[in-house]
């Protein structure tokens, strides 16, 4: 991990940035935002952890926890609601037991997202799997896709 | 006539979720493997382009050959073998995959600026776009016009900000331009976070050279020097076809250092923002891009005074700068002709929801919501009544169907309550509740509610708790009225456009469906049947058939019964999720 997170630095260092642009490339590398990592560009740049985080949790794109092997992102936009998203997101929380706050299952395969809109809304509701789109699409057939991805993984 | 032919695949946001990417590979597969055929190959290629609009029908493929073009729909890659045979090599058509009468409604009406390149021009391709034209406004702009010419000709032509404000872009020019400073910057606002709008993402991945030349002629008009173009990551097509778009600009001498030959240096830099609404603000757009919070400040001062890193900063929405090579290359008085006496041109709505023909158009201002609904998107989804508009998003309000001859433009739909915003258009039927939309829209504003301002953090909070209560059944006498001071008062007391507007959903369904709202509150019912804790379901025993369907969908395990047999619903462990209802083919579970 120190390798990398080296690297992002000296990226900044050379090509100038901001904190901003330091957690993006460091969500890229590990899909989250290691507490080493902040820790690491903290002490190398003299900047408090806590401006880390203060920009880490005002932004919806940086998470803060490990991300599921798969992700299931649900579009939550306008035209997916009137098409009934809700009704998909509780079919999927249920089949992948989650609940409150809790987005990523106990073991690690799958992180259900839920995402403002993916600017699809002609195939409402829309459904990304590993991110390829799944349009006019309904709480059976993720879950379906779901359970293939686990027997996949069982095998 | 040319005999060349051509094949053009919608890879456009619909396109590509359709499957537009395989069907454009099946294709340059196929003409390659039937490269016996020599004459058809050399002559054939086939090319990517932005959304055509109809994006229902998707995937889009049009073949110009023989100077004739045939639209096919619905295409999937184990079609393209047969088009390829019998259309591209015998001449003939496949009739039965061609576009139908709806196809051409869809389109008479709409008149395409912004989106006249967009669905023609390969994205990724810098002479497409060229061809086409492109470039030819910058140049003359820096070669032969003073800024001040530009800005009069962007202020004649009436052209206002598409973000959402409707500010006057020429107004707003001329503004940074008077503002005092070497350095001046030019952002792009491309950071499209209403939720139901998607028309930015397609002119950027339609056509990113439009807008990286609108904002060249906008740096020249102000005097900037430096351009950035702040862009949600949650678009990485859109990025990616933008960063190459500006590299091959910058490889033509149209950036860098003294482009067009002139003495004139701009550059123009990618911003990826990082998923909040509240940055589609100018001032919070701007700390973002500072590396910071995105927090809103209050104004004055304004961007065009004190902008990034305390510079004159000028903000153009990317429909609005995906403008200005048309209008100077047409005129000003060629696109002032279009639209209404206060809102010229023409305006791109991504209009969703329950409708027949889904898709991304473009009219011209002042059209009526009828002539868009049943003209261009042939009416209602399953022969449905038309319940409101819902336009502008969680800034917005809806239309009620009663009013379906108002006209489309900013001043109009003003009056009745709602905006044209960035243009977002989602029909509602019967089947939506409107005090389910109100807090749909509130429960998005509270969560991007940056925090800063109190009438916002807590008056979006305090929205959202009663909104929940009335759709739970627990609404309270006075409930009503309470939500309309509330709203009032976010309304005058927030810092930022975010929750100047946020209670505008909520006043504008509580004026126009005020029974709905009190059928929930005193009657405890919700007259769409949406709201999940008021409905109770039961299985109707003389049209169940025991087919097992409903038993095998419930999570809850609250359905029993011997097969053949009527089934029944246990209400206590009933979770009201509809599955039931959903599954059931007989028409024999009621919710009431």
């Amino acid at each position: 991990m120190e390798k990398t997170l080296k690297e992002i630095v000296d990226g900044y260092r050379k090509k100038g940035g901001n904190i901003i642009t330091l957690l993006q490339g460091t969500q890229d590398a590990f899909g989250y935002i290691p507490r080493e990592a902040v820790a690491f560009f903290s002490e190398e740049l003299n900047i408090a952890p806590s401006r880390f985080y203060g920009v880490a949790t005002f932004y919806a794109q940086f998470r803060l926890k490990p991300i599921g092997r798969h992700k299931i992102t649900a579009c939550c936009g306008t035209a997916c609601h009137v098409k009934g998203s809700d009704k998909i997101i509780s079919g999927l929380k249920r089949e992948l037991q989650l609940s409150g706050e809790n987005d990523t299952t106990g073991d690690g395969e799958f992180t259900l997202e839920e995402v403002a809109c993916l600017g699809t809304c002609s195939f409402a509701p829309v459904v990304l799997v590993n991110g390829s789109v799944r349009g006019k699409t309904s709480s059976d057939a993720v879950v379906k896709e779901i359970r293939a991805l686990r027997k996949k993984e069982n095998e | 006539m040319s005999n060349t032919t051509v094949i053009r695949v919608c890879m456009g946001p619909g396109g590509i979720a359709a499957g537009g990417k395989e069907v454009l590979d099946t294709f340059e597969k196929c003409l390659s493997e039937k490269n016996i055929e020599a004459s058809v190959r050399e002559n054939c290629s086939s090319h990517q382009v932005g959304c055509m609009g109809l994006c229902a029908r998707d995937v889009l493929v049009e073949v110009h050959a023989n100077g004739a073009k045939t639209t096919y729909q619905y295409i999937k890659p184990d079609m393209v073998e047969r088009i390829v045979t019998e259309h591209i090599s015998g001449g003939r058509p496949v009739a039965e995959w061609l576009v139908d009468d709806a196809f051409s409604a869809f389109y008479k009406k709409q008149v395409k600026v912004v989106l006249s390149d967009v669905g023609k021009v390969d994205p990724e391709d810098i002479d497409a776009y060229i061809a086409a034209g492109g470039y030819e406004s910058a140049r003359e702009a820096l070669t032969s016009w003073t800024p001040r010419d530009i800005i009069d000709e962007i202020k004649s032509s009436g052209l206002r900000g598409r973000g959402g404000a409707g500010f006057p872009t020429g107004l707003k020019w001329e503004l940074g331009r008077a503002s005092a400073g070497d350095t001046k910057y030019i952002i792009c606002n491309a950071d499209e976070g209403d939720p139901g709008a998607f028309m930015d993402r397609a002119v950027i991945e339609g056509n990113p050279h439009s807008v990286a030349e609108g904002m060249i002629i906008g740096a020249y008009a102000i005097g900037a020097s430096k351009g950035y173009v702040y862009i949600r990551a949650e678009y990485p097509l859109a990025v990616e076809r933008l960063k190459l778009a500006l590299h091959q600009a910058a490889d033509r001498g149209f950036l860098g250092t003294g482009i067009f030959g002139t003495a004139m240096d701009f550059d123009i830099e990618i911003k990826l923002g990082a998923g909040a609404f509240v940055c589609g603000e100018e001032t919070a757009l701007i700390a973002s891009i500072e590396g910071q919070r995105g927090m809103p400040r209050p104004k004055p001062p304004f961007p065009v005074n004190r902008g990034l890193w305390q510079r004159p900063t000028v903000i153009n929405n990317v429909e609005t700068l995906a403008n200005i090579p048309y209008i100077i290359r047409n005129g000003c008085s060629w696109y002032a002709s279009y639209g209404t006496e206060r809102s010229k041109g023409t305006k791109v709505f991504a209009l969703t929801g329950k409708i027949r023909n889904p898709g991304l158009i473009e009219v011209p201002m002042g059209i009526t919501l009828r002539e868009i609904i049943y003209e261009i998107g042939g009416g209602i989804e399953n022969d449905k009544s038309l319940k409101a508009v819902q336009t502008g998003g969680p800034s917005g309000g809806c239309i009620p169907a009663s009013m379906l001859d108002l006209n489309v433009d900013y001043d109009s739909l003003a009056r009745a309550g709602s905006i044209v915003g960035s243009g977002g258009m989602i029909v509602l039927d019967e089947d939506d509740c409107m005090v389910n939309m109100a807090k749909y829209f509130v429960h998005f504003t509270q969560t991007e509610s940056c925090g800063k301002c109190v009438p916002c953090r807590v008056g979006t909070k305090r929205l959202l708790e009663i909104l929940t209560r009335i759709t739970r059944g627990e609404g309270k006498t006075g409930d009503i009225e309470l939500l309309e001071r509330l709203s009032a008062g976010v309304k005058a007391a927030s810092l930022c456009g975010l929750g100047q507007t946020a209670p505008n959903p909520v006043l504008s369904n509580i004026r126009y469906f005020r029974d709905e709202f009190v059928a929930h509150v005193r009657d405890k019912k919700c007259p769409a049947k949406v709201c999940r804790e008021m409905l109770t379901y039961r299985i109707l025993e003389k049209f169940c058939k025991g087919c097992g369907a409903c038993l095998r969908a419930c999570p809850g395990g609250a359905i029993t019964g011997a097969k053949k047999k009527p089934h029944v619903i246990d209400p206590g462990k009933c979770i009201r999720c509809g599955a039931c209802f959903d599954v059931c083919r007989f028409k024999s579970v009621e919710k009431e």
